[in-house]
């Protein structure tokens, strides 16, 4: 098998890192193997299921689909990159206090999701929260539980912010 | 007696946040899908194409080809490392790599080792397989007298007394017939003012855990150390010690969190696979299935239920008659045990004083089916609740006044002879009906969209009689460890278990470590099922942790303080060993008292140490243009004893719920010659945001389980009971149509309509 390679130089949670990827590498395969973040997990292999979401240059995108060379020149963040050392980013707070997971394999999707919609919509209603997330999948079924989170969330960023 | 000054008193009944919270929201929570070893091969399986055949040859030279592959092991390498590589908790049927006959398209018959896991799955197409094809059979009714025989000789593993009878049986697909037969039900039919009779049909599907299968095996041929997404990891030790010929302290299993069960992560899965492999190639082996391999792994039973009732004029059930086939696949797995333990609860929650069962496990030419979730439970409920409203309305009664008058309340004999304690069902079923407003009236919509309302209800034995063991560790400093078996893998055991361990010996629960199951630490435990590990681990931790406490206690006595005296732990460390040193070790093990039933009548006087239930109300709209079902409000009531966290409680009813929803509304694994052919979440739906009921409310009532630890018993599964059948009851109810096979589909529901020729629906 031929392997072409190529290096990229992207900022990963901030930091400015280079890496050397293959052609067919993609973005979890490139955190995993490379940078030892677990965070984003292939489920479903499909992008459908969106355990995997890792947030380019602030859009979603699902890292089983998304090939590794794609994040050259881009910003990265990752669920690692969320809280600020020990201080947790409002949106993880909101997932504990609301107790909005279970098994937690989908969490950090979630959360990476969440943190968008809270971008684009500070005070989402019920319906766009649904929507917004419908691309996540939780087995476990924790989505009423996620609902009262983004609700959450939404208001302690809004606190934050005033 | 504990570090902190002020006592925090009520651990139990507290909604604790999971202790693992800030793990889970930082993604640094550990599971075996992340784990990697120095020198590791992974493995890709080649599986069989075909669904009964003879294995012929292997042809491995295009794939040996590929550069970077390792090595290619099948059967000939098998038998040199595990000479009889047959595994399974009830039969040993299941071979590690397929060896004379393949038994359902999927079957792992080779692995392809490479270290970079593209290369294996590369190389995995090219290899070659012939198969010499023979007849297969896929229907669990056709299978109990098909002249296509799945297992030439039937194999219990002899762990079960009551399967011993099996050995050696030749010729049949039937694992294991179940019988109970109480009262005269012979004589109760013959003098029925009515009789009714309906069969019921549920479809197979699957777990779906989001992190799939994984496990990984490393060894140095003396010892074994396995890491699994396992929810059994004292059986795998067991198993593997077996298959090994080794002791079982030479097998090491270590479990972190996993990414969800479901019952699918239970007994063997990868972990033969893997053992052997290890073994062969002297390095470590990772095998990680992708989505579409887990519907090759283990599903759920589908079944077929005949069920009979014979009712009198005023509305008693007077007798019934249960036939089941449980379409277990290729290979048993605990099949048997599902086709036995929720056989003899196949009549319901009812007062019902002639009873006959039979109880069928069936093998057949498809992926193998075990425990899911409620373990038979949701597929007896759709029947006989589905049954108790097409005998409520053909008689002209209100389904819960119907319900109310057969109910099986406290102080009466269950179909097993059982008198029945502590089982909420009267309470459950009233209070579904209070949360619908059963008695207001009820707005049944206008043409087009119908809405109708329907309710079920649901129980469960618990799985008896099985071993829980537990270690409390108090260390010099006060602070406490956990050690224990029972595998996190969402139900929040860890933070359950903790809560336990706090209330005995009075600390915050957030201040207890959970220590994960590793089997050269932590001590056994059957396994995580069932709902069970409440109710046994959690005695088990409860006696530990008083262990402890007395232990504690005899050691103040020792260095001379009075009884009742509030010194710290610490304290009490530092006078006996002059230093922070020294450990106090609490010991608890539980095993509830058990009577087997009989094998002829399935009689027992202690069949279970609890009952759990489950009920549901449904409110739903039916657009009878289209057959679209919309769920407006799911009301889900269940008896889980006493709360130990209710917060987590709530979680487990609703989820379980909503996962039921997903096999009632949308999943089925779709078949042609055997061949699964919607193995992926893009062609197999499970349940998202979209697909949630408008309103969800779950509830438990007031409870106390009075053998249980706190008052406590199992809540995993009770939310998955009741929803099929309420959901099947309100579509009656709203358009007159009775759905007797899962999924409902918008096409069942429309096709439904149609052939009713019920033209008053449109018109």
């Amino acid at each position: 098998m031929h392997i072409r390679k190529k290096t990229i130089h992207f900022r990963l949670n901030g930091e400015l890192v280079s890496a050397e990827v293959a052609s067919h590498q993609n973005l979890v395969e490139l955190l995993q193997n490379l940078f030892d973040l677990f965070g984003a997990r292939e489920s479903c292999g499909q992008g459908l299921c969106g355990c995997c979401t890792v947030l380019v240059d602030g859009r979603s995108v699902s890292g089983c689909l998304y090939l590794a060379s794609f994040v050259d020149g881009t910003s990265v963040q990752t669920v690692e990159g969320l809280a600020d050392g020990q201080r947790l980013d409002p949106v993880q707070e909101a997932f504990i206090e609301a107790g909005a997971f279970q098994c937690g394999f989908c969490t950090p999707g979630f959360l990476l999701m969440t943190k968008q919609l809270l971008d684009a919509h500070p005070e989402p209603n019920e319906d766009q929260i649904c929507h917004y997330l419908s691309g996540n999948l939780c087995r476990c079924a924790s989505y009423p539980e996620i609902i009262r989170a983004v609700k959450l969330a939404a208001s302690k960023r809004e606190k934050l912010l005033s | 007696m504990m570090p902190t000054t002020t006592a925090p008193g009520g651990q139990v009944g507290r909604s604790v946040p999971r202790l693992e919270a800030v793990a889970k929201v930082t993604g640094r929570a550990e599971y075996v899908h992340h784990m990697r070893l120095p020198r590791m091969l992974m493995g890709k399986i080649v599986r069989s194409t075909v669904a009964h055949g003879r294995l012929k040859n292997i042809d491995l030279g295009e794939a040996l080809k590929v550069p970077g592959v390792h090595r290619i092991v099948t059967r000939d390498d098998l038998v040199k490392v595990v000479p009889h590589p047959y595994y399974g908790p009830a039969f040993h049927d299941q071979p590690i790599l397929a060896i004379d006959k393949v038994r359902y398209v999927g079957e792992p018959v080779a692995v392809v080792l490479a270290s970079d896991p593209h290369v294996a799955e590369q190389a995995a197409q090219l290899v070659v397989v012939d198969y010499e094809e023979l007849p297969a059979v896929f229907d669990e009714v056709e299978a109990a007298d098909s002249l296509v025989v799945v297992h030439e000789e039937l194999k219990p593993a002899g762990t079960f007394p009551d399967l011993k009878h099996l050995h050696g049986v030749r010729d049949t697909n039937i694992a294991l017939d179940f019988r109970l037969c109480r009262g005269n039900p012979d004589r109760a039919f013959a003098d029925a003012d009515y009789v009714f009779e309906h069969t019921f049909r549920t479809q197979q599907v699957l777990h779906v855990p989001l992190e799939p299968y994984v496990s990984i095996a490393e060894t140095n041929g003396l010892s074994m150390t396995i890491h699994t997404a396992s929810q059994s990891p004292s059986f795998v030790r067991l198993e593997i010690a077996r298959l090994l010929g080794w002791p079982e302290n030479r097998v090491r299993v270590q479990v972190p969190f996993l990414g969800g069960g479901f019952g699918g992560k239970l007994y063997i899965k990868l972990e033969a696979l893997v053992a052997a492999l290890a073994l062969i190639v002297m390095r470590p082996v990772k095998i990680a299935l992708p989505m579409e391999e887990q519907f090759y792994t283990l599903t759920k039973h589908a079944s077929t239920f005949r069920i009979k009732s014979a009712v009198g004029k005023d509305g008693r059930v007077t007798a019934r008659e249960c036939e089941i086939w449980w379409n277990g696949g290729a290979y048993a797995d605990i099949g048997p045990r599902v086709s036995q333990k929720s056989g003899f609860t196949a009549p319901g929650p009812y007062d019902i004083d002639n009873v006959k069962i039979a109880s069928y496990a069936l093998y057949t030419n498809l992926p193998p089916a075990g425990a899911l979730r409620g373990f038979g439970i949701p597929q007896l409920v759709w029947a006989y609740e589905s049954h108790s409203d097409l005998i409520a309305r053909a008689l002209g009664i209100d389904p819960l006044a119907f319900r109310r008058k057969n109910l099986l309340r406290n102080g009466r004999p269950q179909a097993t002879g059982t008198v029945v304690q502590d089982m909420g069902a009267d309470a459950c079923l009233e209070r579904v009906a209070a949360l619908m407003q059963w008695d207001a009236p009820f707005d049944r919509g206008a043409s087009p969209v119908r809405r109708g309302r329907g309710i079920a209800i649901g129980f469960k034995a618990s799985i008896s009689p099985t071993t829980s063991v537990a270690v409390v560790n108090v260390s010099a400093d006060g602070s406490c460890t956990l050690y224990c078996g029972t595998v996190d893998m969402g139900q929040g055991s860890d933070t359950a278990l903790a809560q336990i361990v706090a209330e005995v010996l009075n600390i915050p629960a957030e201040t207890v470590r959970v220590v994960h199951s590793d089997t050269d630490v932590t001590p056994y435990d059957m396994a995580t099922l069932g709902s069970r590990s409440t109710f046994h681990m959690g005695h088990a931790v409860k006696f530990a942790a008083e262990d402890a406490r007395q232990k504690l206690e005899a050691l103040a006595a020792e260095v001379g303080l009075p009884r009742g005296s509030n010194q710290p732990t610490r304290e009490l460390f530092m006078r006996k060993y002059k230093m922070q040193a020294g450990n106090i070790i609490g010991m608890g093990s539980f095993i509830p008292p058990y009577t087997p039933p009989d094998h002829d009548t399935g009689q027992s006087d202690n069949i279970t140490p609890f009952w759990m239930v489950g009920a549901t109300g449904v409110e739903l709209e039916v657009d009878t243009e289209t057959g679209h079902v919309r769920i407006l409000k799911m009301i889900n009531v269940a008896d889980v004893g006493r709360s130990i966290n209710p917060g987590i409680v709530e979680t487990q009813l609703s989820g379980a719920a909503i996962m039921q929803l997903g096999f009632t509304t949308t999943e089925k694994m779709q078949f042609e010659a055997g061949q699964v052919t919607n193995a992926s979440l893009a062609d197999y739906k499970i349940p998202g945001f979209l697909d949630l009921p408008a309103v969800i409310v779950n509830e438990v009532i007031d409870s106390h389980q009075h053998n249980g630890p706190f008052g406590a018993k199992g809540v995993g599964e009770s939310g998955t009971f009741a929803v099929s059948p309420a959901i099947a009851n309100a579509i009656e109810d709203a358009v007159g149509v009775r759905i007797t096979s899962l999924p409902i589909t918008p096409e069942a529901v429309y096709l439904a309509l149609r052939a009713s020729r019920s033209g008053a629906i449109e018109n």
